[in-house]
């Protein structure tokens, strides 16, 4: 009775100094936390109504929903961006909701971001646009020059590393965006609409890309509206309805209704 | 901060600096021209205030020396004059050069040209060090003996008017310059966010891929840096011929060469420092006000 007492308090006291420091240990949770999730934007608008999802180590998922489901508050909730107004979060072992403004760097580290928009530096060649991402987390000269070559060749692009973006075609960017995402070896991608301003066969190509990706280990989230491309998968998809979970299964949108 | 961080910060500093040549062009111009303006107006008020010192020198106080006391006695008194506070030089004038001074005064006037000399009393003319205490000094030098309560003439109407233009120049500099500055920071800060504005989007990839605040502002304060180092060096010499044409307009002009002007080789060292700081910090200050808005991502 006594060590069950004693084994309480040591998990209550760790839960609230992981809390508190915004560390949480890995032990017992998902890659993805999220529980009972309220956001509240200062203008009134609520984005998330106790929203609740879970995504283990490992997992491919879809997270689909209409305009103003919520998605997009989820990923910057996922990557620092905003705090939730209720409820907690936990991303690669940090716990969102009391991280400190010095611990977001070292969270974004952990989870690679893939946007619809590509969103390279225009002025500089591919292979500079991967030298900038991986300066800005401090990596060395050896470090680049091993890793570069290493995700381009994932993405099937070490022959373009001196090309600037704009001589790419709208796919070999995303792929670049990709190998970017992918540089600093991170536990999860998370891909914000990215096959948006491709066309129906360099988006498939890009979701394959994704999913060899996944096979190497690393979690995948993509958010998008494409149904064709979602159900082309048989993968966990996630569906989100005015701030809430309203499905949750695998094949194709909606398969399984909570 | 590691070593390849510090040259990596260096270069992209350099780099950035060029690569947005128009912005770095406005920046520099922006800075140089508000360190002229500030220059400028400071060595003016260095040349005022250098030439109301000057005349302040020459506001001498008189010390009349008892009559009962011979030539030699009054010049004795010199040791305890000179030990008096304020008191720089004290220059003895017999009865007899104090008379042909006054006579020649009035030369057209044949009614002092009669007067004998032992009408006049020797007699101390006073240079103060600062004659903002020519009342504690008087009172000082009317407690000797051998001079005497009511025997110093002092201009305290004409040194309190001295005081008060140095002061008013004084507070009216300071906040001419003060002002000056803040609008220059200011002009600049903007100048520095419009191109920091340019580059929001490496910034937010930055914040995106993981960078630490640390790291995204580093080639940014080196970039400020540089530019106000530029700028300052470039103001520097502009300030240089600037003040060398005035000053030889001034010596060949008839009318205002009587006014003497400080030579720009005994304050170079000060305005080159004081350019190269106030650029480095206008740049790095600017630079740093800047990207403060583009890091809450």
């Amino acid at each position: 009775m006594c060590i069950i007492y004693k084994c309480s308090i040591l998990s209550f006291l760790r839960d609230r100094f992981s809390e508190y420091f915004g560390l949480a240990g890995r032990e017992g949770y998902g890659m993805i936390r999220l529980t009972d999730v309220v956001k509240e934007y200062p203008n009134g608008t609520h984005a998330l109504n106790g929203l609740s999802m879970e995504i283990q180590d490992g997992e491919f998922v879809f997270m689909v929903g209409p305009s103003g489901s919520g998605k997009s508050t989820v990923i910057k909730l996922l990557i620092g961006e905003i705090e939730p107004t209720e409820g907690r979060v936990m991303v690669n072992g940090f716990s969102l909701r009391n991280i400190k403004e010095w611990q977001v760097p070292h969270l974004r580290r952990t989870v690679g971001i893939i946007f619809q928009d590509f969103r390279l530096i225009e002025h500089k060649t591919v292979y500079d646009n991967m030298v900038f991402a991986m300066r800005a987390v401090g990596a060395g000269p050896k470090e680049i020059k091993k890793r570069i070559p290493y995700c381009l060749n994932l993405v099937g692009l070490e022959n373009k590393s001196r090309r600037l973006p704009s001589e790419l075609s709208g796919g070999e960017q995303q792929r670049v965006a990709i190998a970017r995402a992918l540089l600093n070896n991170p536990s999860t991608i998370i891909a914000d609409e990215p096959t948006g301003n491709l066309d129906p066969a360099r988006s498939l190509e890009i979701m394959r890309l994704l999913e060899r990706i996944n096979a190497l280990g690393t979690t995948v989230l993509v958010v998008t509206h494409e149904k064709d491309l979602v159900n082309r998968f048989d993968k966990r998809v996630v569906m989100l309805e005015r701030g809430r979970v309203v499905s949750d299964g695998f094949g194709y949108y909606g398969r399984r209704a909570l | 901060m590691n070593k390849h961080n510090f040259f990596y910060f260096i270069r992209e500093g350099a780099v950035n600096m060029f690569s947005h040549g128009f912005m770095s062009f406005a920046a520099v111009g922006i800075t140089v021209a508000c360190l002229l303006i500030m220059g400028t107006f400071t060595l003016v008020a260095v040349n005022a205030n250098a030439m109301l010192a000057d005349l302040e020198s020459k506001n001498q106080m008189l010390a009349f020396v008892d009559k009962s006391l011979s030539e030699q006695e009054a010049r004795a008194l010199e040791k305890d004059i000179l030990a008096v506070d304020n008191v720089t030089k004290a220059t003895f004038i017999s009865n007899e050069e104090a008379a042909k001074t006054f006579r020649g005064k009035y030369e057209d006037d044949e009614l002092f040209q009669g007067l004998p000399d032992d009408n006049f009393r020797h007699r101390y003319a006073i240079d103060l060090a600062d004659i903002g205490y020519m009342r504690q000094t008087k009172e000082a030098l009317e407690a000797l003996p051998g001079i005497g309560k009511g025997n110093v003439n002092a201009y305290e109407d004409e040194a309190a008017g001295f005081i008060t233009i140095r002061n008013v120049a004084g507070v009216v500099c300071v906040a001419l310059i003060a002002v000056l500055l803040v609008v220059s920071v200011f002009i600049i800060a903007n100048t520095i966010k419009l191109t920091t504005f340019d580059r929001r989007d490496e910034i937010a990839i930055m914040k995106m891929v993981g960078a630490t605040n640390g790291f995204i502002r580093w080639p940014f304060v080196y970039e400020g840096f540089l530019l106000g180092l530029f700028s300052a060096v470039i103001g520097f010499f502009l300030q240089w011929g600037l003040y060398e044409a005035v000053v030889r307009s001034v010596a060949t002009n008839d009318t205002i060469n009587l006014i003497t002007v400080v030579p720009f080789e005994n304050m170079w060292t000060y305005v080159a420092a004081v350019f190269a700081v106030a650029g480095m910090l206008i740049g790095v200050g600017g630079s740093l006000s800047a990207i403060r808005k583009f890091l809450q991502v």
